[in-house]
């Protein structure tokens, strides 16, 4: 064990740095997912074309920066604003026509709704954007790379992902967790997540609640899509990737639970690069595996409460 | 309707059986269509227990690939199918002895992981199943013969529907006896269920090993039918796709799955003729309308013609 | 009286010719029918629509000029697209509804390797003349005779070893190499190949990676820093679309390209998308000879004509599969020619369409291909340099290299790993003239 971390330390900490960026793109994706779940209840298959859609809209915007003659470094805010766009846009018309008529039927008729809703956008996304790849690299060349020492030689990193995901990530974190604990909105959130009957017995006005929450959950997932789109190329299907890896990371985590993301998200970016430095068959399974793991030994995810089952 | 359930079956097989002969390329579509239906009716009676599989393309991707590692050395159609049930049958098994332990959410990501875990090692392990290419498959005797195309093809969907008859009659039975009813027990109050002296998860467990028999058995005809199996029947777009026919159908009686199956698969061909690039945009619509306006589905919207034409 | 029955027994006669003779039997002395029907198997849907999509502009922007020439043999030509997104069963069952009940003429068949696998016994079955049009799997014609099938094309073999013996060329020293393709059939089969080739023509060389991350994965950070911490001399990838895209942008961004030369035998179709984003002087493969800068095709003024009427009628430069689509296209033209002219003005039938396809020669703007015994494509390889002009504002290459496809692509009847063995060192010096 100890001949194996001489060999293999640097290596290791390579893919700590690496999965780190990963992990915060994750993140940012499932822990929209899993606000909507707690508040609403409804798993929603449709958050992956949130990504997709945000991650389009961000190339778009910025290629309209860019073709205005705007300062380049006008590209960072554009990733901002084209998430808060999409999640505007997309998020109110979607729960209010759609989604509202759901709410008391069966989970399996909420899933499906949704399902119907991602196989639309996915075709609606072709229609907009087309099938050519679309890239948006503007705001991680802005950045530059750094440096990192190894074995005598140096690693370039961007700088973007080494210092720019993990730190929104982090502040993402940190804004929701503040907001959820110390405004009246937040709380009135949380107390919907708790125990909804309660809380509408007390007054609160769930349709706002709802509404408020599943357009911040699509901000969330279109932001996760518009800071990736530097560091990737957007064809069609990245929605459809995106959505079942976020459904493991809230399986893992717990349903509803904030920092359970984070942390899941962690690991399971971490354990991603780790496979692929040592064991690069598993790299695709180690979310799923990870996950199965998990709930084999703790069945209501790493930090969910065990339910009280119904009498 | 329920007394008239296997009236309608029979005139239903008429009808099949009438535009299989009429329309020589719609016999393929029919089988795959009957095929469906098994493996949804499979999904429908997890369905009746509250609980939605979200990763049960997995057992008919068992059922496939046993069938496209045999059939070159055992070419006989009468042997694998009951093959690649029991092996189909055997891996719900082992599955199912770890599943039942989780409910709702937890049961379709848990169903969705595993079914992921088998999708990337089919995609994985290039050497034995040569990836997403797939493997092609040997034609298969049929009790020792071995008929040309069109014959075979005869052969096939004749297979399908016996098997859609047997599996149907079986599966009414089982609904009726105990076990059956207890399922309806998991999904409004499972503590009564064991109050009662019915273990929950033998129930749940026994409609779960039933359901990977009706996958696999529909995985085996696939494979006969398509000659070719990729891994992509794994993945759980495919899974989705299941759970889609089974609303579409409705959940009534046990025709719905395969009333379901014909409509979606009719409905995807045409569509994909009409629009090639958009037929998911096509059926995502085709399933809200389902959902928002006529939530019994098919099988529904009969009942009330039905009932109608009676009145 | 007599009138009446006559067109009785003509209406029946006609109704039964209809539901019960099959129809290659009531095809013998065959009508020329109202219109040639055409069955396009492409991908409208997922990652490799980046293809697919220019391959159905093509198709539909050449019949409509085709059409508007009086069409093939004098009949007009109508495309029927199906897409290979939603998988091989959807594919074969629509594959059998174009040729079954909308009664095709003619199958395309198409992008993906396993589509083509599953097609092209399809093509024996149903005894249907298919073009496999863009796949590249030399499984194809290698694991049995296909007696409709054609590819008016190269495949992975030629499309693989050019860019090898381009690399031996240009760097005879390299000591090292990693390879990073996508894990799917093309990625697994091109690494054997090439592979099988390097230990024939330089052995010795050592392997100091093999990775084979995920097809369509979208991040390449993780292989890329293990990359530039293995410092191989070559990094040999076959990925194509959005994945090179995505993979040369981050590995330019962290200066990979400038410790390692890279070899990117389907670099072509990105090079648009990646724009000055590409550094220069890394190997550039294009699946064939038609590169936007040929300097000298055999009939430049159609060169010209083709790549100018593609870019003004959808505002893109064409990529290969739009030239692929274009090359099945010229040959089922010269095959109705070549059909018609030895039946002496008679339409044919499929035998007879599938006869005239068997050892055709059609040109292209830039050369002609031939089509082998066994169904296989000559096509010639082009491999150069990616270099910057003022013509174009992405990365074409400098430099080039065309070898004759005869003498890179396994014998007929021979399994491509077999032949790539008995390849000896120096075939680098022999093979490839410099344009």
């Amino acid at each position: 064990m100890i001949d194996w971390f001489h060999e293999n330390g640097l290596l290791l900490g390579l893919a700590l740095l690496d999965g780190l960026a990963y992990a915060a793109l994750v993140f940012m994706v499932a822990v929209g997912l899993n606000l909507v779940f707690g508040v609403l209840r409804i798993l929603n298959v449709a958050h992956g074309s949130f990504y997709a859609i945000g991650a389009y809209a961000a190339a778009s915007l910025s290629a309209f920066i860019a073709a205005q003659g705007l300062p380049p470094w006008a590209a960072l805010p554009a990733l901002l604003v084209a998430a808060a766009l999409v999640g505007a846009l997309l998020g109110p018309p979607i729960e209010a026509l759609l989604l509202r008529r759901i709410y008391s039927g069966e989970p399996v008729i909420q899933l499906l709704v949704t399902f119907a809703l991602f196989m639309i956008l996915e075709d609606a996304q072709k229609l907009i954007w087309g099938v050519q790849p679309v890239s948006n690299d503007g705001a991680m060349r802005l950045l530059g790379t750094v440096d990192v020492p190894f074995a005598g030689d140096v690693i370039p990193f961007t700088a973007y992902q080494l210092f720019l995901l993990p730190a929104v990530a982090l502040a993402t974190l940190a804004g929701l967790a503040w907001f959820l604990r110390r405004t009246l909105t937040g709380r009135v959130i949380v107390a919907v997540t708790t125990d909804r009957e309660a809380a509408t017995a007390m007054g609160i006005d769930a349709k706002r609640v709802f509404l408020l929450t599943f357009t911040a959950g699509a901000m969330l997932a279109a932001l996760g899509g518009a800071l990736a789109s530097p560091t990737t190329a957007l064809v069609p299907g990245i929605g459809a990737q995106t959505i079942v890896l976020s459904f493991a990371v809230i399986a893992t985590a717990g349903l509803g639970r904030i920092e359970g993301a984070a942390l899941t998200a962690l690991l399971i970016g971490l354990g991603r690069s780790v496979a692929v430095y040592f064991a690069p068959e598993l790299e695709v399974v180690m979310p799923y595996i990870i996950m199965v793991a998990v709930l084999l030994v703790r069945p209501q995810g790493l930090f969910g409460a065990a339910e009280a089952r119904r009498i | 309707m329920r007394r008239a359930e296997p009236l309608l079956a029979l005139a239903g097989a008429a009808a099949l059986v009438g535009i299989a002969y009429a329309a020589p390329w719609l016999r393929f579509v029919l089988t795959i269509a009957l095929a469906k239906g098994l493996a949804v009716l499979g999904i429908l009676l997890l369905l009746k227990a509250g609980q939605v599989s979200f990763g049960h393309a997995m057992y008919a991707a068992v059922g496939a690939y046993v069938v496209a590692f045999a059939a070159p050395g055992m070419g006989e159609a009468l042997v694998l199918l009951p093959l690649a049930t029991g092996i189909a049958g055997l891996l719900g098994l082992v599955v199912g002895l770890f599943i039942t332990r989780y409910r709702e959410i937890f049961f379709s990501m848990l169903n969705l992981a595993i079914s992921m875990v088998l999708y990337s090692m089919l995609e994985k392990f290039y050497a034995i199943t040569k990836g997403t290419d797939g493997i092609r498959v040997a034609p298969v005797t049929f009790a020792g013969l071995s008929p040309e195309r069109e014959s075979a093809e005869w052969a096939m969907f004749a297979i399908a529907l016996l098997l859609a008859f047997g599996f149907g009659i079986v599966a009414r039975l089982y609904l009726a006896s105990p076990m059956g009813q207890a399922l309806a027990g998991i999904k409004t109050r499972e503590t009564r269920l064991e109050f009662m002296g019915v273990p929950a998860r033998h129930v749940l467990l026994s409609a779960y090993v039933f359901s990977a028999v009706m996958a696999g058995a529909a995985g085996a005809i696939i494979a006969m039918t398509t000659r070719h199996v990729t891994p992509l029947l794994a993945y759980w777009t495919t899974s989705g796709e299941l759970v889609f026919i089974a609303i579409l159908g409705g959940a009534g009686g046990v025709l719905g799955p395969f009333l379901g199956a014909a409509a979606y698969e009719l409905i995807r061909v045409h569509a994909a003729a009409a629009f090639a690039d958009l037929w998911q945009l096509t059926l995502g619509i085709a399933l809200l309308l389902v959902i928002l306006f006529a939530p019994g589905g098919l099988w529904g919207v009969l009942a009330r013609l039905f009932r109608r034409v009676r009145a | 009286m007599t009138a009446e029955i006559t067109r009785r027994h003509a209406l029946l006669a006609a109704g039964f010719g209809g539901v019960l003779l099959p129809h290659t039997l009531s095809a013998q002395p065959v009508a020329k029918p109202a219109e040639l029907k055409v069955g396009i198997t492409t991908f409208l849907s997922g990652p490799a629509s980046v293809f697919g999509v220019p391959g159905r502009r093509a198709a539909e922007w050449l019949f409509d000029e085709i059409n508007r020439a009086g069409g093939i043999g004098g009949v007009p030509v109508r495309p029927f697209f199906v897409d290979e997104g939603p998988g091989t069963e959807h594919l074969v069952g629509e594959f059998r509804r174009l040729v079954q009940s909308e009664g095709v003429h003619v199958m395309f068949a198409s992008i993906s390797s396993g589509s083509c696998l599953a097609c092209t016994p399809l093509s024996d079955e149903l005894r249907k003349t298919t073009i496999l049009w863009d796949c590249g799997t030399q499984r194809s014609f290698e694991e049995g005779p296909h007696p409709f099938a054609f590819r008016t094309q190269g495949y992975g073999t030629p499309e693989v070893l050019a860019p090898l013996l381009y690399l031996l060329k240009h760097k005879p020293d390299f000591r090292s190499i990693a390879v990073l393709n996508q894990d799917y059939a093309w990625g697994r089969d091109s690494w054997e190949l090439w592979k099988t080739a390097m230990d024939a023509l330089k052995p010795g060389v050592r392997v100091v990676a093999e990775m084979f991350p995920r097809f369509n994965s979208t991040d390449f950070s993780t292989e890329i820093t293990r990359l530039l911490a293995l410092r191989p001399d070559v990094v040999l990838t076959t990925s194509w679309g959005g994945e090179l895209t995505t993979l040369i942008r981050q590995a330019t961004e962290r200066r990979l390209l400038e410790r390692s030369l890279f070899v990117m035998p389907v670099g072509e179709p990105s090079m648009p998308a990646l724009a000055r984003t590409m550094p220069a002087g890394h190997i550039i493969g294009a699946r064939g000879d038609h590169w936007i800068n040929h300097p000298a095709p055999r009939d430049r003024a159609a060169f010209d004509r083709f790549i100018e009427g593609y870019r003004t009628r959808f505002s893109e430069y064409p990529i290969y599969p739009v030239h692929h689509m274009a090359q099945a296209i010229w040959a089922l033209q010269a095959a109705y020619a070549k059909a018609i002219e030895a039946k002496s003005g008679g339409w044919p039938n499929d035998q007879e369409l599938a006869n005239a396809f068997r050892g055709l020669t059609f040109p292209t703007p830039t050369a002609s291909i031939t089509l082998r015994e066994d169904g296989q494509g000559l096509e010639e390889q082009i491999v150069g340099l990616s270099s910057f002009t003022e013509r174009f504002p992405y990365a074409v290459p400098e430099k080039m290299i065309r070898y004759p496809a005869a003498e890179i692509s396994a014998p007929v009847g021979q399994k491509s790993t077999d032949w790539l063995k008995t390849l000896r060192p120096g075939m680098e010096t022999r093979v490839g003239a410099a344009l």
